[in-house]
């Protein structure tokens, strides 16, 4: 280590050196001069630190801002939405009547989905080849044909089945017989086509939600003599939930509308329910403005849901849990609180 | 040797393995392995990597299963009961009783990472031996007092350093009780300066009368606690003996290179 490379560095960085002669008064006692001293010329523990400007940032957001605020100018101003009608309808009788049948479709063919789903998803993954090629096949035939066809089909049964018996297979022994008409109403093809549609898409996802966690992990179960169902229910799928939550939610936003489909049947859930009213008042923006903003509020309080289920299956998996929005609030208003201005933390390191 | 005689208390532990061969697709790896460990032994087997020594673990306690041969433990067939003169698959449930035997501590840990650590100790006494959730607890405690992380039994997996994990793993196989021990690789997965405290845990059960087979990397470790080092090379046991005489004085040439190998560096340092 020699002085003058001390002194190229030194100059390099523009540093305010002691062993300059120009050397600011105020910061030469501060430290003892000594040419090949590499040590910071001042103590600038007591500074204060600024954080870099970021002027584009700014730019950026008032670009966007005043975006959001032309888009919100005009949804309030223009008279063509007719918000009056919105309003009007919004709960409606009808209106809401139709809601609960659009929930009821959602959460029933939801779960259901799912459930035949994860049975599948174990098919897929058996050892049996036959269960491995059931299961194959039924997600490629209800993967790969429309919804609205498979919603026609089953509404219509009754064409290719008139009867629908249950008894022992090759007998005649019968426990049970009925007209397929009668069986399948309109919700009933509804939940049907619904519930294997959404089963053979869930499939996949569960499958690739438990072929993510870690073999190691069944190893270990298996090693400490835990039996095969504990090891699936405590083991395997608190992780794959995981990987599985996010898709899965989309799946069941997009089940609340993709039950819109059901109005070929003419079944009254909101969507149809709303068409019938602006067929009848020829007010076909803002009632279907009222369909949407009822969709938007049901995708909303899933999400909630999504982000807090999502937060339970995370224990374990993060070192720490990030704040949840209202902690985060919380914690804004508790260091913003005026009275902690006077704070330690606050106050140390200004000048 | 009789493979129904129930063994005394004092022979807890005895691990026979007999001509056991298994192949992975065209590839044998386990080419007629026979081996004895004594009640509370402790048997390092090293050997270059590819040369069976962890499939040989897993087989001892039927997480792979033999092709042929057969392995017990005190004199009871693992995996299989005789009919006639055919070894017939136990069904799942009496394997996963006679692996509640048998410990088994990973390479990487494998630690259930959405249970703390005093979960993962109290998972399987509970589940798969029946026990009540309040003594797992406090025999789970117990254990992680002894493996030094009482103190951080509420932790999950992953705010634990690689060291405390496996030390946990210890305390998880532990747990139940078991006559046997099978470390594999415990400390391949760690930083060097946790190997010791995993390593230090390790010998204090060495002296606890538990049998352990132990397959590792660390030569001055496997002197220092085998009674049995067992030397394997291309799915064969090349040569097994005490420590001070393997080490010191090999006899087969293929053993020699590997020493060579492994061991001179550390002199070197």
């Amino acid at each position: 280590m020699s002085s003058a490379a001390t002194r190229t560095a030194q100059s390099a960085t523009e540093t305010p050196s002691p062993t300059e002669a120009q050397a600011p008064e105020t910061q030469a006692p501060a430290v003892p001069a000594g040419p090949a001293d590499l040590r910071a010329a001042v103590d600038y523990a007591d500074y204060r630190l600024v954080p870099a400007r970021r002027p584009w940032r700014w730019v950026g957001t008032v670009l966007v801002a005043l975006g959001v605020a032309a888009v919100a100018w005009s949804l309030a101003t223009n008279p063509r939405w007719e918000w009056g009608v919105v309003a009007q309808w919004f709960t409606a009788k009808s209106v809401v009547n139709g809601l609960v049948e659009t929930l009821k479709l959602t959460a029933i063919s939801g779960v259901l989905g799912f459930v035949l789903g994860f049975i599948l998803a174990l098919m897929r993954l058996s050892a049996s080849p036959l269960l491995v090629s059931v299961s194959w096949t039924f997600s490629w035939i209800f993967r790969s044909t429309p919804l609205l066809v498979q919603m026609l089909l089953w509404y219509n049964l009754g064409y290719l089945y008139e009867k629908i018996s249950l008894g022992i297979p090759f007998t005649d022994i019968r426990f049970f017989e009925a007209q397929t008409t009668t069986l399948i109403s309109q919700f009933a093809a509804a939940v049907l086509g619904l519930t294997l549609n959404q089963a053979a898409y869930s499939a996949e996802i569960i499958r690739g939600g438990i072929l993510s966690v870690d073999q190691g992990q069944l190893e270990a179960a298996a090693a400490l003599g835990i039996p095969a169902w504990r090891r699936s229910t405590r083991i395997v799928l608190p992780q794959a939930m995981r990987a599985i939550l996010p898709t899965a939610f989309n799946e069941i936003i997009g089940l609340v509308k993709g039950t819109s489909i059901v109005y070929v049947l003419a079944y009254s859930e909101l969507f149809y329910t709303v068409q019938v009213i602006y067929n009848r008042t020829q007010q076909v923006l803002p009632l279907l403005l009222v369909a949407t903003l009822w969709y938007v509020v049901i995708t909303s309080v899933l999400s909630v849901f999504q982000y807090y289920i999502e937060r339970h299956y995370s224990k374990g998996a993060l070192r720490t849990l990030p704040l949840t929005p209202l902690q985060k609030a919380r914690k804004f208003f508790a260091t913003h609180a005026p009275a902690s201005t006077t704070g330690p933390a606050s106050t140390t390191g200004r000048k | 040797m009789s493979t129904t005689l129930e063994a005394p208390a004092s022979t807890r532990g005895l691990v026979e393995i007999t001509k056991v061969r298994k192949s992975f697709g065209a590839t044998e790896v386990l080419k007629g392995i026979s081996l004895t460990v004594e009640p509370g032994g402790v048997a390092v087997i090293v050997g270059p990597s590819g040369s069976g020594k962890s499939t040989l673990l897993r087989t001892i306690n039927h997480l792979e299963k033999v092709d042929a041969g057969f392995i017990a433990i005190d004199g009871q067939l693992v995996g299989y009961r005789v009919k006639g003169n055919k070894l017939h698959e136990l069904p799942e449930r009496d394997i996963l009783k006679q692996r509640t035997e048998i410990g088994m501590v990973f390479q990487n840990f494998n630690l259930f990472p959405h249970l703390t650590a005093l979960e993962n100790v109290t998972e399987a006494p509970v589940v798969a031996q029946g026990r009540s959730q309040a003594e797992a607890r406090e025999r789970a405690l117990e254990l992680l007092d002894r493996v030094g992380l009482l103190d951080r039994a509420g932790a999950y997996p992953r705010q634990l350093s690689g060291g405390q994990q496996q030390r946990v793993a210890i305390a998880r196989a532990l747990a139940l009780d078991p006559k046997i021990l099978l470390f594999d690789e415990p400390t391949s997965a760690l930083d060097p300066e946790l190997v010791n405290e995993v390593l230090d845990v390790i010998r204090e059960l060495a002296k606890s009368g538990t049998t352990l087979i132990i397959v590792t990397h660390e030569m001055g470790f496997a002197r220092d606690v085998a009674d049995t080092v067992v030397f394997m090379d291309q799915g064969q046991i090349v040569e097994q003996g005490k420590p001070q005489d393997i080490f010191t004085n090999p006899r087969e040439v293929r053993t020699r290179s590997f020493f060579s190998k492994v061991i001179e560096p550390a002199f070197n340092i």
